[in-house]
Order: C-alpha cells, then structure tokens, then sequence
C-alpha cells in the first residue's frame, strides 16, 4: 500500500482555487521533492496535508496509509504518524519546548494506547536528538521558538520530527533562510530519518537543499498542477533553466 | 476621647450625599465600632475617626469617577453589611478546623497565619522560630502591645484622604497581619496569610489592614490569599496593606484573591520604597464577584527598582479591576508593570495603568505591558494607560494587547497531536506562565501555578498539571 495517495486534488483557500488537480503518490521509504516558483501552491499542498482549517478540498482525494486524510483532524493526521515542518514555525511564549514537545510526544502515545512518558524517560530521549541537530540543551527550557533565530527554528522542528518518528514528514521550505552549516546540519538530521518505513516530501523553492538530501523523486509545481516529474537530474536541470522552462513543456502526470 | 466626639451628626458633610453614596448603615456600624474599641490608644481612635470623616465627605465613587469609569461598585453600596463578628458567622472561628484549611493549600506553608472574618486566630495559625527581631503577628495584638513600628508607620502612606474604600479601611481598622523586619535581616520562609471569610446568615464584611516594615537591608515575602469558606450571603472584603521597604530592603509580595462570586473584595496596596530598594507586586485574581485590585507603589528614594506582576482570568459575570498608580518621585528609579488578563464568559477586565513621573525623577525607566486573551465573544477588557511626566529625562513605554486565542499557534500544537482543548488548554497556560516566569521559583510560585491550573477549562492531562518548566 502507498504511504501517501493524492488523486485529483482541488483545492480552494478564500474562494481562490490554489490546487488545480494533484496527482502523487509516495511510497514508504521514497523522499520526494516539490519544487516550483513562488505562489504556485506548494506551501498549500503542505498545509493542506497537515489538516490546516479553511484550505477546502474541493475535489479528489488524500490517501495516508488508505484512509481518507480529508476526514482526519490536525491531530489526527499527526498521531496517525503524519507531521509538517513549518515554513513558519510558531512562537508560543511562556511553555517551554521541552513541555510542549512531551505534551505532543503523550498526546500521540495516548492515541495509539501507549503509556505516557514522564519527564525522566522523556529528557534522554530529546536531548539524544538535540545532539543530532547541534541545539545547546539550554533550548529545552526556553519558550517555544521565542527569541530563535530563523534556523534555530527550523532546526526545532528537525528535533520535533526526530522526537515524533513520523511515518510520513512534510517539509516546508525548512532550507529556506540557512545559511550553509545550518542547511548541513539540519541535512544529517533529515537525512538520519531516512528509513525504509518512512517517507518524506519536501517542498523547497531552491535546488540547494537538494545537494544534501538527495530525493528519489522531483516533481515541478507550477500553478496549482504537477508539470513536470523526474529524479534527482530534473532538480539541477531546474536550477539552470529556472522555472519557466518547465511552463513550455507538456504536462506530465506526478509519479 | 470623650464619647460625644464619636457619635456623629447626621446633619454634617454625609448627610449631603445620596443613600447610595453613603449608606447611613455605615454610621451604625461606625458608632458600635468606636464604642466597642473605645478603651484603645488615643492616636488610633483618632486616625479611624479621620478615615470616617473622609469616607463619609467623599462617599462610595461611582462611574462617574474618572478611577472608577469602568467599575459599577453598586453590588457594595447597595448591600447592608454587618461587621463581622463570630455571632453572624455559619462557622465561627472556634469551629474551625485546620482540617477545613487543608482544601486551600496551608499545608505547603511552614509560616501561616489565619484571619477569619477579619480576626487573627492564633490557634489556626503556626509561626516558626524567626530571626531575632523579627515581629509577625495580628495587628490588634501587636497594637496592644504597643508596638513602636506600628504607632510610627500604620496609616502613614495609604491615601484615605482621596481614597473612599482606604478610608472606610482605616476607620474600622482593627486587625490584620503585621511584621517588622529588622536591619539587615533575612526572613527565608515565605509568610503565608489566609484570610477566610465564612459569612453564612448575614452578609458580612471585613476590613482588614496589613502593615509590613522592613528596616534596611532586610527581605522577606509575604503573601495574602483570600478565600471563602461555607458564604451563602453576600461578602464585602476591603483590605489595605501598607507597606514599607527601607534602603535596600527586597520585599516579595503575592495578593491572590480566589474568594466565591458572591464576595466583593476591594484591596489596596500602598507600597513606600526608600532607597535602592526592590519590591514585587504579584497579584492573582481567579475568584471574587467584584474585585479591584489597587497598587500604589511610590518610589521614594534613588536607584528603586519595583515589578508590578499580575494575572486575571475572570469567568460567568466576573469584574475583575487592576488599578495601577506608580509614582516616580526620584531619580534612577525603574518600574516594571506586566498584566495579564484571560477573561472568559460575560467577566469584565479593566486594566488602569498610571504612571506619574514627578518633576525631580530623572532617569527614570518605567515600562507598562497589558496583555489580554478574550475568550468569549461576551467578554470584556477596557484598557487605559495614563501617562503624566513632569521630568525631561526620562524613558517611559506602554503597551496594551487584546486578542483571542491565536489561530496559527492552535494549528501548531494540534498538528503535533494535540486535541483541540488540550491545544487550547496549553496556550491558556502559556500566557499564564509569563507572569508566573516574573516570580522566584519556590513554594509560593508552585502555590499560584496550582491555582491557575485548577482554573483553567479542559485541564485534562492531570499528569501535566506539574510545572510546565519542570518538564
């Protein structure tokens, strides 16, 4: 069974149809790549498949793991193993990260009927993945996301996922604003994750986060349709050509 | 004092005022005060005869006060209250228990005194060995004893000349909680006081009045919790509390007022800061039909530093008033004013925030932040900083946020795995937290932070009622 099924999918943010019929699918252990131009619906796509309100499917479907993702609320999806890197992650002042992170971890232990962790089994196991992601400890006591720095927030959310073990991880644009180390380390976090039950998709506007975790798939986003599909080859042919080269070819189908 | 001097013509300054301005029960109630309390010190009949010529010159305040805008004070003026004495009481103080105490969280104080209904009990209280010198106790006792810091400070800085419910405090002043620290003395163990009010067949009132001195050099933290115990009938709970930081003296103070719905309480916190010294204001409301909440720091000397920290959450038809007047009267001083309010249901939140920068207070720093989180489409904040600087070198910032609970930050923890309420439980936490951050970790701290959660809706996961920092 594929991880993620996406058949036809329309979708309309404000009355304004963003997707224009999607097709892709992803199966366990594959990392794809959604790239495409500003404002071509990626971040939608990304939002959409995290269960964001008001992002109305209008037509197709979403399948994750067979069951209809359409129907699943945000935590739903999420304790069925699905989590989004946000572009934007959230700053949530006065609950500190090693709180909300084991909040998150219990809410989806409690969902599949596991104990929940208390703080002593908790701690090792985050600070084990800070480790991996070069985050001081002293983050674990500080608000959730207040007073980081662009890529300390994008590395929180590598944490997070590393935390969550998710079977299917949304990247949003996590490249975007890293300067070079912070783009490498939150790589080998990533990369790290990489296992035959997991799958990945990482949306990203730059060809750059692609030298470092090598997808099996790229596909071209361009107004709300998939244009153009291939291996890790089309990313570079992108960066060369940029996007209205795709604009000129025949659509092609996602994989 | 010659008795004819105590009882009052009806034909003098109050008579001019509406009943609702000045209920004439108060003369009533003023005159069986004096004649009980007459045998006592001659400067203290005085004082309490001059907090009723004020009260009843200026009467209750109504909206039409500019401090009083947003405050309908009718649910006082408009009950006949009986001063408290064990007679009117459903539980009088020698039925309680320490059992009965339990349920408010005594146990986690090693220092404890309790009022009820205004009056010490030293039978329900425990005091600790203390530092030499220290004195702590009730006020009627330590004014028996005739106390020389209390004669020298009590009634010295509380506004009752402007201030209607200061002077109806002082004129029926007779108990509270009092301490003195001395020069250069340390008090580690937090003094906890619990003020039970336990009205059952009339409606009562209470007015007790704090004094807390510090000498020089000196620390210590105080904290007044005031709760309801068995109240059928209305309550009226007007509290003052004077207190007196010396050089260099660090003072904690925590106010929580978690009384029931059917209680008004009105308090007032008059803080004098001499130089260099550095005291916390952290008031807690959660409970109480009618609360106001004064704070009136007054920094009286150079290099003063004062946090004025508070959280409301008001729920149902709740009123919940935060009267902020900071006065900068020297140079060098800062202040710091964080309010947070999370109102739910119908309550009403007010947040005043004045800061007067006298002409004298150079360099002054005082900063001013009015949080709010309205839960409900019923429910209301009104927000009003008042700026007034007569000094030209100064830095003086406010802010005031109004806002429902953040969409963006909801998603957030739900797509993490949240349910909807226990996303919604954990931002109401957070914006809680930030003032809880403001206090010094330790017993008082862990104190608010339980009360707070045992307020909030949806608090579900009991295993994460633990601190959130602890985690």
């Amino acid at each position: 069974m594929s991880m993620l099924e996406i058949k036809d999918l329309h979708v309309r943010v404000d009355n304004n149809e963003i997707l224009k019929g999607i097709n892709l699918t992803v199966n366990p252990g594959e990392v794809h790549s959604i790239m495409g131009p500003n404002g071509s619906g990626k971040s939608t796509l990304a939002q959409v498949l995290a269960r964001r309100e008001n992002y109305e499917i209008t037509k197709g479907q979403i399948l994750f793991n067979g069951k209809d993702l359409a129907e699943m609320k945000p935590e739903e999806a999420a304790c069925e193993g699905l989590f989004l890197a946000f572009q934007y992650p959230v700053e949530i002042p006065g609950i500190s990260n090693a709180y909300f992170l084991r909040a998150a971890v219990n809410a989806v232990r409690k969902y599949r009927g596991e104990d929940e962790l208390d703080a002593m089994d908790f701690l090792p196991l985050v600070k084990e993945k800070m480790r991996l992601l070069e985050m001081d400890e002293r983050f674990l006591n500080r608000p959730v996301n207040e007073g980081f720095s662009g890529g300390e927030k994008k590395r929180n959310e590598i944490v997070q996922m590393a935390v969550l073990e998710p079977k299917l991880a949304v990247l949003d644009e996590t490249d975007s604003g890293l300067d070079i180390d912070a783009l490498k380390i939150v790589s080998k976090g990533v990369n790290t994750m990489r296992s035959p039950n997991r799958a990945m998709v990482l949306v990203t506007h730059y060809q750059r986060l692609l030298n470092y975790i090598v997808p099996d798939y790229v596909h071209v986003l361009v107004n709300g349709r998939i244009v153009k599909s291939g291996g890790p080859e089309l990313a570079l042919e992108l960066e060369d050509k940029g996007y209205a080269w795709t604009e000129s070819e025949p659509v092609g189908a996602g994989r | 004092m010659p008795k004819s001097a105590i009882v009052l013509d009806p034909a003098a300054q109050g008579a001019t005022l509406t009943e609702e301005k000045f209920p004439l029960a108060y003369r009533t109630e003023f005159h069986d005060f004096s004649q009980r309390t007459s045998a006592q010190a001659s400067w203290l009949i005085a004082l309490r005869r001059e907090g009723f010529t004020r009260f009843q010159e200026t009467g209750f305040p109504t909206t039409h006060d500019e401090d009083w805008r947003f405050t309908n004070t009718s649910p006082i003026t408009k009950t006949r209250f009986h001063l408290a004495n064990a007679d009117d009481s459903s539980v009088s103080a020698e039925d309680l228990k320490q059992e009965d105490l339990k349920q408010f969280g005594v146990a986690n104080f090693a220092c404890c005194l309790v009022f009820v209904n205004g009056r010490y009990s030293p039978r329900l209280s425990r005091i600790p060995a203390l530092p030499k010198g220290v004195k702590l106790g009730g006020l009627a006792a330590q004014l028996a004893a005739n106390e020389t810091y209390v004669e020298n400070h009590l009634g010295k800085y509380l506004n009752f000349r402007r201030d209607a419910f200061a002077a109806l405090n002082t004129a029926f002043l007779e108990d509270g909680a009092s301490l003195f620290v001395p020069r250069n003395t340390v008090v580690e163990e937090p003094i906890y006081v619990l003020y039970v009010s336990t009205s059952g067949k009339a409606a009562l009132m209470d007015h007790p009045r704090n004094l807390i001195v510090a000498e020089a050099g000196s620390q210590a933290t105080i904290v007044e919790d005031y709760v309801s115990l068995d109240n059928l009938e209305p309550a009226f709970s007007n509290t003052a509390t004077e207190l007196v930081a010396a050089d260099n003296a660090v003072i904690n103070h925590v106010m929580i007022v978690r009384e029931n719905r059917q209680t008004n309480n009105i308090s007032t916190l008059r803080i004098q800061q001499e130089r260099s010294s550095n005291v916390s204001s952290h008031s807690i409301l959660l409970g109480g039909g009618l609360v106001r909440n004064n704070v009136h720091p007054v920094l009286g000397g150079e290099g003063c530093e004062c946090l004025i920290n508070g959280l409301f959450m008001g729920n149902e038809s709740q009123h919940l008033d935060n009267y902020m007047l900071v006065e900068h009267a020297s140079p060098h001083c800062s202040s710091r004013q964080f309010y947070n309010g999370i109102l739910a249901g119908q309550s009403h939140g007010v947040f005043h925030g004045r800061i007067i920068v006298h002409k004298d207070a150079q360099k002054t720093d005082a900063k001013q932040t009015n949080r709010n989180l309205l839960l409900s489409d019923d429910a209301l904040i009104d927000t009003k900083p008042q700026l007034e600087i007569y000094a030209d070198d100064v830095k003086c910032t406010h802010g005031a946020t109004i806002g429902k609970l953040e969409a963006a930050a909801l998603f957030y923890a739900r797509s993490r795995g949240l349910d909807e309420a226990s996303a919604r439980h954990l931002l109401l936490l957070a914006f809680a937290n930030e003032c809880l951050e403001r206090m010094n970790e330790g017993a008082v701290r862990d104190h608010v932070e339980r009360l707070i959660t045992e307020w909030l809706p949806n608090s579900t996961e009991t295993a994460e009622k633990k601190s959130a920092r602890q985690s």
